[in-house]
């Protein structure tokens, strides 16, 4: 089965993230009341599995083995089924 | 062993910017370099024919996805068992900068239990982004690291840092435990100084990119894998001395040959 997902990595909360204060920073330089910006990336993949368990198990090994690195960033992903 | 028969491998990618400069430094201290794109290491070479391994500096793949992450999974999927090998033999692996960055991906340091499968820690981006500027370091090692053995304790050296992310960090709820544990087996290294000596106490400019405990570079447990942020090989020639010409001639040698000269020391001494 072919399965489409979306990948998010974001900084853990508690590290800073100079480029989402320096985006805010200038938000808030334009007169938008933006609190805070934190940036992340966004990794769309496609990929072959069994099923759906399969392929969660393989996106989350993924996101360990080398899109996220676990001491500094937080990932999540949306899975779809593509026929 | 001669030191004419020692034989340096400098791997590089598409990318790394620094591996002629290293090259350089190495051959003027008399030990033999190569060179390698790491595609033809794959294929055409056996990293135990060689006795110091240094991954240079640059921005290999691009620093997509993060600096120095695809070239450490390249060299794992490629070469990861051979290099666990040499590195268990107790041979010198040093990282410089970008090669700093792949040693913490591939999970070689810090390396608490041996090679972690997943990073233990993360150079992460710098608070005010990319930092070109010369540094002090701290060599705060008290033994362990057999690499820097000739540079004296506490001694402080000048050198450049190039790098958007080099900012030292651990798991936040394991800060205080691994840095005991870096304490521990010595495996502190250098740390970021101020003028004067005493430690950068995470001061910009002198912690340039806001390392953990002014982090600029740590060893594995074993001490023969070396990481650091900044460039001994940009360091190494008087000539490559920031305000030489102000001063009339230029030194002879900068602060870098200092490490680079311990390490090929070490290799003489042991074999």
């Amino acid at each position: 089965m072919r399965f489409a997902a979306r990948v998010h990595v974001t900084l853990k909360r508690g590290y800073s993230d100079p480029e989402g204060e320096t985006t805010a920073r200038a938000l808030k330089g334009l007169g938008y009341c933006v609190l805070d910006v934190r940036v992340g990336k966004v990794y769309d993949l496609s990929l072959e599995a069994g099923d759906e368990e399969e392929a969660r198990r393989v996106i989350e090994e993924i996101c360990l083995r080398l899109l996220a690195n676990p001491t500094k960033d937080d990932y999540s992903f949306e899975l779809r089924g593509v026929a | 062993m001669n030191r004419s028969e020692i034989r340096v491998l400098i791997p590089r990618a598409p990318g790394t910017n620094c591996d002629s400069e290293t090259a350089m430094a190495f051959l003027d201290l008399g030990v033999k370099v190569e060179v390698v794109h790491t595609q033809r290491l794959f294929r055409e070479r056996n990293l135990m024919d060689y006795d110091i391994i240094v991954f240079p500096g640059g921005f290999s793949y691009g620093d997509y996805v993060r600096s120095g992450a695809i070239w450490a999974k390249e060299c794992e999927y490629r070469i990861g068992r051979e290099l666990e090998e040499f590195i268990r033999e107790g041979r010198p692996v040093l990282g410089i900068c970008n090669g700093f960055q792949l040693l913490v991906e591939a999970g070689f340091l810090p390396g608490f239990e041996g090679r972690s499968i997943y990073p233990q820690a993360a150079l992460a981006n710098n608070p005010n982004g990319f930092q070109c500027r010369w540094v002090r370091i701290k060599h705060v090692n008290s033994g362990n690291c057999p690499l820097t053995r000739e540079i004296p304790p506490d001694a402080v050296l000048e050198m450049p840092v190039a790098h958007g992310e080099g900012r030292f960090l651990f798991p936040r709820d394991r800060e205080d435990e691994y840095l005991r544990r870096l304490y521990e087996q010595d495996q502190l290294v250098f740390r970021y100084a101020k003028p004067d000596g005493t430690f950068a106490d995470g001061e910009d400019p002198y912690n340039p990119d806001g390392a953990l405990h002014d982090i600029a570079g740590i060893c594995n447990p074993e001490g023969n894998v070396l990481g650091l942020m900044p460039h001994p090989e940009r360091a190494y020639y008087g000539w490559q001395l920031p305000g030489w010409t102000k001063r009339g001639t230029p030194p002879e040698y900068g602060d870098g040959r200092l490490l680079l000269e311990s390490i090929v020391r070490y290799v003489e001494r042991r074999l």
